[in-house]
């Protein structure tokens, strides 16, 4: 009886303090870490999309509670005037979760842009959608306020070859992307004023 | 018969070198020494894990009962490496990239738990410490070798430099698995050639 009570209090004490430990650590470098994703992930996407802007994105960024959600957008400034947002949303792939950072120009509400920015596709397959910007260009142009589908499904965008399911995933991500910039647009054009 | 604390050092550098000796940890081994810079990424933060490892569990050697020592000890061994997957995530976040998968996979790799099992929970803190070192060392020596044979062959560079002119032909092989393996067993036979005096 002792030896068993002996081992329980060991083990509880060891992982009580590896918890701990961990909790410190992850509380000291949760701020570094979003910033290194930032930069590594999000930030290459971002440009990407803004390409031609003439402020930094990742600097001039501003975050709207969606419910419970905390959302960033990314401004662009074109021609000195604070043109387009971008925001990043996901959409089940065939591997996970698929990220895809999504520009809106607040105007015209057309897509300025899409890129994709996390995944777990097949490379070579879906991981296409993130190599080939010929995907992606499609997105350009197109308004954000409608259902974005693959021509399987009766929509515009050309699916990436024996990647469907991929495709499907980045043209959901679009869509629901415009559907919150459409919500939130009040918020959005009320934050972008600190830009101009 | 006492080893001092210096051998306890080298030998985890040639004797026991893992994995051309101890023939342990061979999934990382494989799987990211496709260039220089992932071996030896890879190989620090597995050294991290070991020392640190090696020391808290000969600290508390007397104070885990015997038949939870490896629960008790991967617990241990988890913290640590969930500690350097974050401190990469800080620090270091392309090579975090990279590396993946195969960071949290160090909790299960052989080297660390065997240490721990076969030597931390046996000696005193300062010679579980240079064990610890040791063997870390050499392996990141080991995966650094290996990177190196891979990456200039198979990619015709050095920790990203272009090591011959353009016209060199890669040979694609190497950075593959089955080159990975055929690689492995060449080092693995000209460590038993030296070795055998």
């Amino acid at each position: 009886m002792r030896e068993i009570i002996r081992m329980i209090t060991v083990l509880t004490v060891l992982c009580a303090f590896a918890g701990g430990l961990l909790a410190a650590i992850r509380q000291g470098t949760m701020e570094r870490i979003e910033n290194q994703q930032l930069q590594f992930v999000k930030g290459p996407a971002i440009m990407q999309i803004l390409k031609g802007c003439s402020n930094d994105p990742i600097k001039d960024r501003f975050k709207i509670a969606d419910g419970k959600v905390e959302r960033s957008f990314f401004v662009g400034k074109f021609e000195g005037k604070p043109k387009a947002v971008a925001l990043e949303t996901a959409a089940k792939g065939f591997g996970g979760d698929v990220g895809v950072m999504v520009g809106i120009d607040v105007d015209t509400g057309k897509i300025v842009g899409v890129a994709v920015t996390t995944h777990s596709e097949t490379p070579g397959m879906g991981a296409r959608a993130k190599t080939d910007p010929s995907f992606v260009e499609q997105f350009k142009g197109k308004s954000s306020q409608q259902t974005i589908r693959v021509t399987k499904d009766g929509g515009q965008i050309n699916a990436l070859s024996g990647a469907t399911i991929t495709s499907r995933a980045v043209c959901l991500a679009t869509t629901e992307a415009g559907r919150i910039f459409k919500r939130l647009k009040p918020e959005i054009q009320k934050d972008l004023q600190k830009f101009k | 018969m006492a080893k001092t604390l210096v051998q306890e050092f080298t030998k985890g550098l040639w004797e026991e070198i893992p994995p051309f000796r101890l023939v342990l940890g061979l999934c990382p081994t494989l799987a990211v020494t496709k260039s220089v810079e992932n071996g030896i990424g890879m190989g620090v933060a597995t050294t991290f894990v070991l020392v640190f490892s090696n020391i808290l569990i000969s600290a508390l050697r007397k104070l885990i009962p015997s038949k939870v020592r490896i629960a008790a000890y991967i617990v241990i061994i988890a913290a640590f490496v969930t500690v350097v997957e974050l401190l990469m995530q800080a620090f270091t976040y392309p090579l975090f990239l990279k590396l993946g998968i195969f960071i949290p996979l160090i909790v299960v790799n052989c080297i660390v738990l065997g240490r721990a099992e076969a030597f931390a929970s046996k000696n005193g803190i300062l010679p579980s410490t240079a064990d610890g070192l040791g063997i870390g060392i050499g392996f990141t020596l080991a995966l650094g070798a290996l990177g190196a044979v891979r990456e200039v062959l198979g990619a015709g560079t050095f920790l990203g430099h272009a090591v011959f002119g353009p016209s060199f032909e890669p040979f694609t092989f190497m950075v593959k698995a089955p080159g990975a393996f055929m690689c492995l067993g060449l080092m693995l036979c000209l460590m038993n050639l030296v070795g055998k005096k």
